[in-house]
């Protein structure tokens, strides 16, 4: 347990040179294909696989900043990745296997306007109108049952409930009462991202407590004031929550709805077609479309919660 | 909701007592929304096809029609329940006529992938609560992946899987157990280090050892964060489980009845399949909330 601190320089020749002879290593002919592998590519493999490990060891013990977290997970991406490209490419292993990843990069960039087309389709349209309106109408119902406390005892069990059942299946029923194109797939994403939101909402206008509400009612606040001064606030941290997983229910239901049929774009009609096809390295392009796309809406939604939740203590905590 | 131990029996009989009349009115409410819907949505094609063109008919005889199509545009809660009925009565359970049969599948298949799942979670999370360097270079990316639609990928699994000459349950259990492993994987990390510091101190001073304190401290501590998981990753499987279903080509399933229903318009079919997934979904949950109440009797207790 009593390591001695590591100094930042050291740690970063042991993390930056193995890199570069990493990348050196990449261009020899017998790591490029060119030749079959022999023991020196394996020796040379251990090695750098040594390296890279004492590298990571080295950057996870740093104690101090935050940010070496961050670095030893990109790090950590980083060498995989590397591994992925160099043994994929020496040993040549078959692209219907696993493409290496700079096949992927590269059918990525030959099909942008394809994937960007298969984007607006799929996340534009899809994803995000029903996205709205599936959370939208989830806030509007709990706020309009918000004074039925029969409804909410007859809705809440029903509505958790649903969390446990496919409802990505309804995704054939969609398709035949909207069509191929994308209302079908909305369809399905509100209903999948309708109940969360119902849930959170209500759990969330229960949130403040008795104090609090008492206060407001002392100062002679109407029902209308409360909820909009008091209770709707309260509510704002498990209205994101619902949010965030409603972006990841989103999009699953949108590109899972693509499989069962859809025109001719989307990203889960390309990561379907093009598996049967067996284009591998276009799949996993859509994929990385799929999976950046995802990220970067709950990226967004963190940021969105700093602002709107800026008081709540789990916020607070995080600066 | 509807699990009955002995320990929680008093809560369930009070909740049943209050929550019991708004459920069944709310659940008639849907019924008859149903209903509505199925007259509303059939009358086009029935006043079109079916009624006599003259326009010589009485409203009754249209709600009748609407309700006893072939192929209705969304069919009638009855016509779904009597298709239920004559597929688990009709035929034997080994016929792929009978529903049993593709719930059967579809069940294995989320079985085997959550029980695989379940143990790699387990054992990566230990492996990521001893180790500082798998703390900080693995967990962010598996945390990561939760934003991400993993199931996209499920394609690509069948494919590597199809080309090594694996068919059958296995590709289907390998999605479903990789849909489980994520939540679960988080949740035990979470749990693992949820003792407090001066409990761990204490098994510090009685001199035990890692193993010990993770069998005797650890583990006991995280099954609360881990069971939630397992609903999750149960239901998660389950929806692995059924796409997986959808692109093999598979003849049996409950993806696949979705598949084949929408191939040649058998809304019936549809929703019929969509029923009997909704209950294994409700049926395999329940299961791992009685698991549950059965884990932490003890602890509810106290």
């Amino acid at each position: 347990m009593s390591r001695t601190p590591r100094s930042a320089a050291s740690t970063a020749l042991l993390v930056l040179a193995p890199l570069v002879l990493a990348g050196l290593f990449l261009a020899a002919p017998m790591a490029s294909g060119q030749e079959p592998v022999g023991a020196t590519f394996w020796l040379a493999t251990l090695a750098l696989a040594a390296l890279a490990v004492a590298g990571i060891r080295r950057l996870a013990g740093l104690e101090g900043r935050k940010i070496y977290a961050s670095l030893t997970a990109a790090l950590f991406g980083i060498w995989v990745v590397y591994f992925w490209q160099l043994l994929t490419v020496a040993l040549e292993v078959p692209r219907v296997l696993l493409p290496a990843p700079w096949l992927i990069v590269q059918s990525l960039v030959d099909h942008l306007p394809r994937l960007g087309k298969d984007f607006t389709q799929t996340v534009v349209k899809a994803v995000i109108i029903g996205w709205v309106l599936g959370s939208g109408l989830g806030f509007l119902v709990a706020v309009a049952i918000d004074r039925l406390p029969f409804l909410q005892r007859g809705l809440l069990p029903i509505a958790s409930l649903t969390s446990t059942i496919p409802l990505v299946g309804v995704a054939p029923i969609a398709v035949m009462w909207f069509g191929f194109d994308w209302p079908s797939k909305a369809a399905v994403v509100v209903l999948m991202t309708f109940f969360p939101m119902l849930v959170s909402t209500l759990a969330g206008l229960q949130a403040s407590n008795r104090l609090e509400r008492e206060l407001m009612h002392s100062y002679g606040a109407s029902y209308g004031r409360t909820l909009w001064s008091l209770r709707l606030p309260v509510a704002v941290p498990f209205m994101i929550g619902a949010l965030k997983i409603n972006a990841t229910l989103a999009l699953i239901g949108a590109i899972v709805a693509e499989f069962f049929g859809s025109p001719t774009s989307g990203l889960g009609f390309r990561i379907s077609t093009e598996a049967t096809k067996m284009n591998m390295p276009l799949v996993w392009a859509a994929v990385l479309v799929a999976a950046v796309t995802g990220s970067v809406a709950y990226a967004l939604l963190v940021a969105l919660e700093r602002r709107a939740a800026f008081w709540h203590p789990s916020v607070r905590g995080k600066k | 909701m509807a699990i009955t131990t002995k320990a929680a029996a008093t809560p369930l009989g009070q909740r049943l007592r209050q929550d019991g009349l708004p459920v069944l009115v709310v659940l008639t409410a849907i019924l008859l929304l149903w209903y509505g819907l199925t007259v509303w949505l059939n009358a086009p094609g029935v006043i079109e096809r079916v009624l006599p063109a003259d326009g010589a008919w009485a409203w009754q005889q249209l709600v009748a029609a609407t309700m006893d199509m072939q192929r209705p545009v969304m069919p009638a809660p009855h016509q779904v329940a009597a298709d239920l009925y004559s597929s688990l009565t009709g035929h034997p359970l080994n016929s792929p006529r009978n529903l049993l049969f593709h719930v059967a599948v579809t069940a294995q298949s989320t079985l085997v992938g959550f029980v695989m799942g379940t143990v790699l979670g387990l054992v990566l999370s230990v492996c990521i609560v001893h180790s500082r360097t798998l703390d900080r270079a693995l967990l962010p990316w598996i945390v990561a992946s939760q934003s991400v639609p993993v199931l996209a990928i499920a394609p690509i699994v069948l494919v590597i899987l199809g080309s090594m000459g694996l068919a059958g349950v296995a590709p289907k259990a390998v999605i479903a157990m990789y849909l489980c492993f994520f939540p679960v994987t988080v949740a035990m990390v979470q749990g693992l280090r949820s003792p407090q510091v001066i409990e761990t101190e204490m098994l510090h001073t009685y001199a035990a050892s890692r193993w010990q304190a993770l069998w005797m401290l650890r583990l006991p501590a995280a099954l609360p964060f881990l069971f939630p998981a397992l609903r999750v990753g149960i239901a998660a499987g389950l929806v692995g489980a059924m796409v997986a279903e959808l692109p093999t080509g598979a003849q049996a399933g409950l993806g696949a009845r979705l598949l084949t229903g929408s191939y040649y318009g058998q809304t019936v079919q549809i929703w019929s399949a969509l029923v009997m997934a909704a209950l294994l979904g409700l049926v395999l949950t329940a299961a791992m909330a009685a698991i549950e109440n059965l884990a932490l009797r003890h602890r509810r207790q106290a």
